[in-house]
């Protein structure tokens, strides 16, 4: 298709949405600071954690987020169809809402916090508590565009799989898996984003202490009280690490 | 349609400030005393309005910064006006610190000592905003030192989590007491620390609404809800 | 293996009888939507069956009370689309199959050269023509060693020079087979099958052996797809039809008064502009109505029945739709049965 000449026009203002607030972003940044601001004790803890978390929690998002966009797109119950709008409750919910929730279900008097204390765990104010939060809220990331790769791809494959006397196992792990293998790495990206970008969940529910649960996301917000500059500095940084974190992986879709 | 936009506009309030609306930009601790304050100033200048921002500190100085118009600025401390840059601020009210536990005291929380249990879950403010630098200056009169299990942007974060029971106990001030399902604990006045409140005003419309918190009936209000005087 | 299957698919309004003996070939030949690959999509349990049972020797694919999964019915499906695995290579595909199984998954390679395709073994799907990908996707329904084989217009999606060599490639292999063969080529039919089942509509509206339903198809279907023209009358005498295109003799023996129908293929009429003279019982007058090409002839249809020329003819006799022609047929030429 070639593209209209017209349709640069909105398109490149929304390229400008996006782009004019890092511009602005960037020109606040103080350079001669910045290496000291972005190497202080506070901000690598909050490097380190935000990392950790948004990758564990993207591997959690993998974990059962693949078996539900499979059932969803896939599976013959009817009631499925039904559940479907469910998933996308915490894209809508706002991320402060979300957190209350959480605390309401594995807060020390939630609906399955008492069971966890009882079991001598307690998930609030750790960092379990931020993979928590932060699963919850990029979940429906991973699930949606993987289950809206696999309606593309259609049941084509799998059915011939299935004919060949494959049983279902087999057909998932050789078949369905491996030709949904770049879907899964661009949702599995997504939820990493979203995971690292994520604030008012991991505020109300986990709390804010330095190593434990203040993500980098948290450590701006705290920064931002005495020191703008380092708020800017580390904003730049969570920019800079999802830029290439996304980068990186999507790059090998375009060479697979 | 030129006609329908100007209206809009106008309606919206983007025409420009108000002859009669005073902007005040307050902490938010101060919601409740100065709520009703602006009342107070309403009914006693009628015909004007009062609107208040309440918010964070960081975030009244950014916005102000930004060129955000306000006539006053109320600060829960004496660096956040520094910061704001005002002149001539004064004093208006003080905020000493205490100690809040769940109804019913789950945690056994006697005094400040108790806090550095590490079995306790505890839960203050972060020392970068206003409520969290007093937090420190009392952990540091009584040589304790506190087992946070987190450290909040927000005071009221610090309340909401001890009054639904997810923390055993919080340091906030003393004039959020009455404000949630929460006991006082006291923390003795050798140890505690005080916040001075400062307000300054920009313009005329301005100082006339600082004046009002400074009457007789403004501070009632203030004691009222827990402040002490300046 | 012999297959016996009898089922309804409602929403579809598919309701079909079928039966294949041992090592036989059925065809199922019909138009678009007349239910052929519904068929194949319920025998292989893609698609489930509102009533009906079906089953291969004594073991019962499905039934009122059973149903088996796709997996377990040790069928192969073989469609249109070769649908290779795109993320393994030819001999990928063919190790699944066997893998499936649990087989030995060095077979593989043979049975590859089995159909021309060893020299594929490490090329992608992507990387394959349509002809070579079909082969690969042979192969693989091969190595999953089905009691039947089902393939569903195998031959559609190919060039005919293509289709030809991979029909050649079929053969052996269909030989010794229990296979069901969709298609709408009756050349496949004629070439590859034993016995050929017409569907039309979502109903089986004849079947027999693939000569007897070719040489003597009951329905107008049956004869158009093999080429037949079909002219229903009344017998007017034991190789006599009267039909409104006119009276027609032929090889039959049919009671007067009888409902019956001519059967001839379209090469064996010859076309005039002025009645012809000579040994042609049976001249007709009528009206070109179209002129379509079928490869080397040119099929001329007219009001009454249909004639294959070949182009030359065509031109020399300048014919045109509209133009007023004779048809002449031997009688030796037609075939006359009761209806």
């Amino acid at each position: 298709m070639t593209v209209p000449r017209w349709i640069y026009l909105p398109a490149g203002v929304g390229a400008l949405l996006i782009l004019a607030p890092l511009v602005a972003l960037l020109t606040r940044v103080d350079w001669a600071t910045l290496p000291a601001l972005l190497t202080s004790p506070a901000s690598l803890a909050a490097l380190g954690l935000s990392v950790r978390t948004s990758a564990l929690a993207t591997l959690a998002c993998l974990i059962v987020g693949v078996p539900m966009a499979l059932v969803l797109a896939r599976s013959q119950i009817r009631m499925v169809a039904w559940l479907r709008p469910f998933v996308l409750l915490p894209l809508v919910l706002p991320p402060v809402v979300a957190g209350i929730a959480l605390l309401y279900t594995f807060g020390r008097r939630g609906l399955l916090g008492g069971t966890f204390e009882a079991l001598g765990l307690q998930i609030a104010f750790s960092t379990t508590a931020v993979v928590l939060a932060q699963t919850f809220v990029a979940l429906p990331f991973l699930v949606l565009s993987l289950e809206s790769a696999l309606r593309t791809l259609g049941p084509g494959y799998e059915d011939v799989a299935a004919t060949l006397g494959a049983r279902p196992t087999l057909v998932l792990a050789r078949v369905t898996i491996p030709t949904l293998l770049p879907a899964v790495v661009t949702g599995a990206v997504l939820a990493f984003a979203r995971a690292l970008g994520e604030f008012g969940a991991t505020i109300t529910f986990a709390g804010s202490l330095q190593g434990v649960t203040r993500t980098l996301p948290l450590e701006i917000y705290l920064q931002r009280e005495t020191d703008p500059d380092a708020a800017v500095a580390l904003s730049l940084l969570l920019v800079v690490v999802a830029v290439a974190v996304i980068g990186l992986a999507t790059r090998r879709i375009g060479h697979a | 349609m030129n006609r329908w936009l100007l209206a809009g506009f106008l309606l919206a309030g983007c025409g420009g400030p108000d002859a009669n609306t005073v902007t005040v930009f307050a902490a938010s601790s101060l919601t409740a005393p100065f709520t009703q304050i602006a009342d107070i100033y309403e009914q006693q200048h009628p015909g004007t309005t009062v609107a208040v921002t309440f918010a964070g500190s960081a975030d009244l100085v950014a916005q102000l910064e930004q060129g955000a118009p306000a006539s006053v600025l109320a600060t829960a401390d004496e660096a956040t006006m520094a910061k704001a840059g005002w002149a001539s601020p004064q004093p208006f009210a003080t905020n000493t610190m205490t100690i809040v536990v769940p109804e019913g005291n789950p945690g056994e929380v006697r005094g400040i000592a108790d806090l550095s249990n590490p079995d306790l879950t505890v839960v203050i403010c972060a020392p970068q905003v206003p409520c969290g630098a007093a937090t420190v200056a009392v952990e540091q009169a009584a040589g304790v030192d506190i087992a946070a299990d987190s450290e909040e942007s927000a005071v009221a974060d610090v309340l909401g989590k001890v009054s639904s029971g997810q923390a055993d106990a919080g340091i906030v001030y003393e004039s959020d007491l009455g404000s949630a399902a929460v006991t006082g604990v006291v923390i003795p006045d050798a140890v505690n620390a005080t916040n001075t409140y400062l307000i300054a005003a920009r313009d005329a419309r301005g100082r006339e609404f600082l004046d009002t918190v400074a009457s007789e009936q403004g501070q009632q209000v203030l004691a009222d809800d827990g402040f002490g005087p300046p | 293996m012999s297959l016996i299957a009898s089922f309804t698919v409602s929403d579809r309004d598919v309701s079909v009888d079928l039966a294949v003996e041992n090592q036989a070939t059925l065809a199922i030949i019909g138009p678009n939507g007349s239910g052929k690959s519904t068929v194949l999509q319920v025998l292989s349990g893609l698609l489930r069956a509102d009533r009906g049972t079906a089953a291969v020797d004594a073991r019962i694919l499905f039934d009122q009370q059973t149903w088996l999964a796709p997996h377990q019915r040790r069928l192969a499906l073989l469609a249109q689309q070769p649908r290779l695995f795109p993320r393994m290579t030819a001999l990928g595909n063919v190790e699944f199959a066997l893998r499936a199984r649990r087989a030995d998954r060095h077979q593989a390679m043979d049975w590859l050269e089995r159909v021309a395709a060893g020299d594929l073994a490490h090329r992608r799907p992507a990387t394959l023509s349509g002809g070579q990908a079909q082969r690969v996707a042979i192969a693989r329904a091969l190595a999953a060693d089905p009691d039947v084989l089902l393939l569903d217009e195998p031959l559609a999606a190919l060039d005919p020079s293509v289709a030809a060599e991979i029909r050649h490639t079929l053969r052996p292999i269909l030989a010794g087979r229990t296979t069901v063969l969709v298609t709408h080529e009756v050349l496949d039919a004629a070439l590859l099958a034993d016995d050929l089942l017409v569907m039309q509509g979502g109903r089986v509206v004849e079947c027999g052996t693939t000569t007897t339903v070719m040489s003597n198809p009951r329905t107008d279907f049956a004869a158009q797809m093999c080429g037949l023209n079909l002219v229903r009358g009344v017998a007017a005498g034991p190789d006599t039809l009267a039909s409104n295109v006119g009276t027609l003799t032929g090889l039959g023996s049919l009671r007067a008064g009888q409902q019956a129908v001519a059967a001839f293929a379209p090469a064996a009429v010859g076309v005039y502009r002025h009645p012809p003279h000579g040994s042609p019982r049976n001249v007709v007058p009528a009206r070109i109505t179209r002129l379509t090409p079928h490869g080397q002839v040119v099929r001329v249809g007219t009001d009454a029945f249909a004639a294959d020329l070949t182009p030359g003819a065509v031109a020399e006799l300048g014919l045109h739709p509209d133009l007023a022609v004779f048809l002449a047929v031997k009688a030796a030429e037609i075939q006359l049965y009761a209806a």
